[in-house]
């Protein structure tokens, strides 16, 4: 179930990738259109995040190419913003909330100059919008799990680009900070933006995206949500794992249990 | 007034390696530190051989090149042969150290240069080198004249990079990302590395330079969370072992660099032992009955 659109904003051609000489992803072919706010769905180790840092050109691909805006991602840098997963930083580190989501207002062409006021109006604005404002000034090991993600969530928004692209920004959060991310990741798509999330919650992610990348080293679909909620499509992503996960799903049902980590 | 030039000399070297150690520590690359005091003995030789003197501008530009090889050839084994980081630093620099050692035994037998000089500095002698510039700086010795133009650098250089410093060090992955040539960053940092440690050499020695990089920055680490100060801490307790070591060495009549050293490692227990009191205290608190019930 692969459908490619007309005029894409992302054009993943022909993409292999492999660490060593095992292939993470075999031959990923697919487009997306504008606006659109995208899941990339996989159980682990299928390569989703791999997926992720090859369009954003962190990882050099065996064969294949990634056009973004018909371009290659070296030249509109400045148009892509990203947010890695929480667990690549040390948090540590002896910088605050804001300092870390003023970088999101680096520019290459003033890379020496301090950030002006309206840098930090924009990363307060940043802050503000995943609710993060009153930590501020708050040192980043000060932070839950959970106020980390927005952190670096507002330092994306800090670039304000046309496109993001989302390493598990639901990782680690609770229940209602979920609910109040994805409310604004629908509005931003509501005003153009392009969202890619990855994401690992097969339970949620039929009703939060709109368009599906369901992925297991070679692409199963790149369809409309409502396409890729087939059971073959499943099947296919989840191979012989999903008897497991249907188990444990029914179990969850039975037992009126949590579905989040 | 020689006390005020060994003091001015140990403190400058202890700002260089002060700023630059904060950023080593938090890359988590500090050993890269050891990994170049060390291969820039084979630079120092070579450059020796060649110019016949210890202070020529030959000797410091062909020892700061050997420190970034070294960087290069650790780079080079981490990421295109595969083997772990630590594993690649002990290869490269033991290997460069090694020549070092036997371009020294071999061909410099009857002069002034051996393996002790290099390795541990004489900061005693730096009031007797006199600057030989025909100008009014005849009457400073030359090292503290270096050393003040080599802090300035420093300063103007992580002063201007500050931002892209602070980037590629907390999250390279987004740096790349945002298109911050980490490479860059990193090589220009081991460069002033490099050019710290060859500088140093003559009053610290090629080997405890790494506790200036090292201690200070990671005393200042356990007392604050905001990058600036922790540059500044790590600078004060620098200084502050400077005048602290160059007095105790003179009142053991001991080597001045190794009390310094030792100074750092006091200043860093007291540190320690505060942080470690003072969270006690807060657990207490936190611990109270009175605020729990």
């Amino acid at each position: 179930m692969i459908k490619q659109v007309p005029n894409p904003l992302i054009e993943v051609h022909d993409l292999t990738v492999s660490y060593h000489t095992k292939p993470v992803l075999w031959n990923i072919d697919f487009s997306i259109s504008k606006g659109q706010l995208v899941g990339i769905i996989g159980p682990n180790g299928a390569g989703k995040s791999t997926l992720l840092k090859s369009i954003m050109g962190l990882i050099e691909p065996q064969s294949g190419y990634v056009k973004i805006f018909d371009k290659n991602i070296d030249e509109i840098r400045d148009r892509v913003s990203y947010v890695p997963q929480r667990e690549s930083v040390d948090w540590d580190f002896p910088a605050s909330a804001l300092d870390v989501v003023l970088m999101g207002r680096y520019s290459r062409k003033s890379w020496f100059k301090r950030y002006t006021k309206l840098d930090r109006e924009i990363a307060f604005e940043s802050l503000d919008k995943v609710n993060m404002k009153a930590f501020a000034n708050r040192q980043i090991s000060q932070l839950s799990g959970g106020q980390q993600q927005r952190v670096f969530l507002a330092r994306a928004l800090a670039q304000q680009t046309e496109l993001y692209l989302m390493d598990e920004p639901f990782a680690g959060v609770d229940a209602s900070t979920e609910e109040s991310i994805l409310q604004l990741l629908i509005k931003m798509t509501k005003e153009g933006k392009t969202i890619l999330v990855v994401h690992h919650d097969l339970q949620t992610a039929f009703k939060y995206f709109d368009w599906m990348v369901m992925l297991n080293t070679s692409l199963i679909a790149s369809c409309p949500s409502a396409d890729a909620m087939t059971e073959e499509v499943i099947q296919n992503t989840y191979g012989g794992k999903l008897p497991l996960l249907s188990t444990i799903s029914n179990l969850i049902k039975q037992k009126n249990l949590p579905i989040r980590e | 007034m020689n006390a005020f030039w060994i003091i001015l000399t140990a403190s400058l070297v202890s700002i260089c390696c002060g700023i630059l150690g904060c950023f080593l520590v938090l890359r988590k690359i500090s050993m890269i530190g050891d990994a170049i005091s060390h291969s820039v003995l084979p630079g120092i030789v070579i450059a020796f051989l060649i110019s016949g003197s210890l202070s020529s501008v030959l000797v410091i530009i062909g020892a700061s090149l050997m420190g970034l090889i070294c960087t290069f050839l650790i780079e080079f084994f981490h990421r295109t042969v595969k083997i772990q980081s630590d594993a690649a630093i002990g290869m490269v620099f033991t290997f460069l150290f090694a020549v070092g050692v036997i371009l020294i035994t071999a061909y410099t037998g009857n002069i002034d240069l051996d393996v002790d000089c290099v390795l541990h500095g004489e900061i005693a002698y730096v009031p007797l080198d006199l600057a030989e510039t025909g100008t009014f700086l005849d009457s400073f010795p030359t090292q503290p004249i270096i050393l003040s133009i080599l802090s300035l650098l420093i300063l103007i250089f992580v002063f201007i990079g500050y931002k892209p410093l602070f980037l590629t060090s907390f999250d390279p992955e987004y740096a790349i990302a945002i298109g911050i040539s980490t490479s860059l960053w990193h090589y220009l940092l081991m460069a002033a590395v490099s050019v710290t440690t060859v500088l140093s050499f003559e009053s610290v020695g090629a080997i405890l330079v790494v506790a200036f990089l090292i201690v200070p920055a990671s005393t200042a680490y356990l007392l604050t969370d905001k990058l600036k100060l922790m540059i500044l801490l790590s600078c004060v307790f620098g200084i502050l072992s400077s005048i602290l070591g160059y007095y105790l060495a003179a009142y053991l009549d001991g080597s001045i660099a190794g009390a310094i050293s030792v100074m750092m490692g006091i200043n860093f227990a007291i540190v320690f032992a505060y942080t470690k009191i003072s969270s006690k205290k807060l657990q207490k608190i936190k611990s109270d009955p009175a605020l729990n019930s």
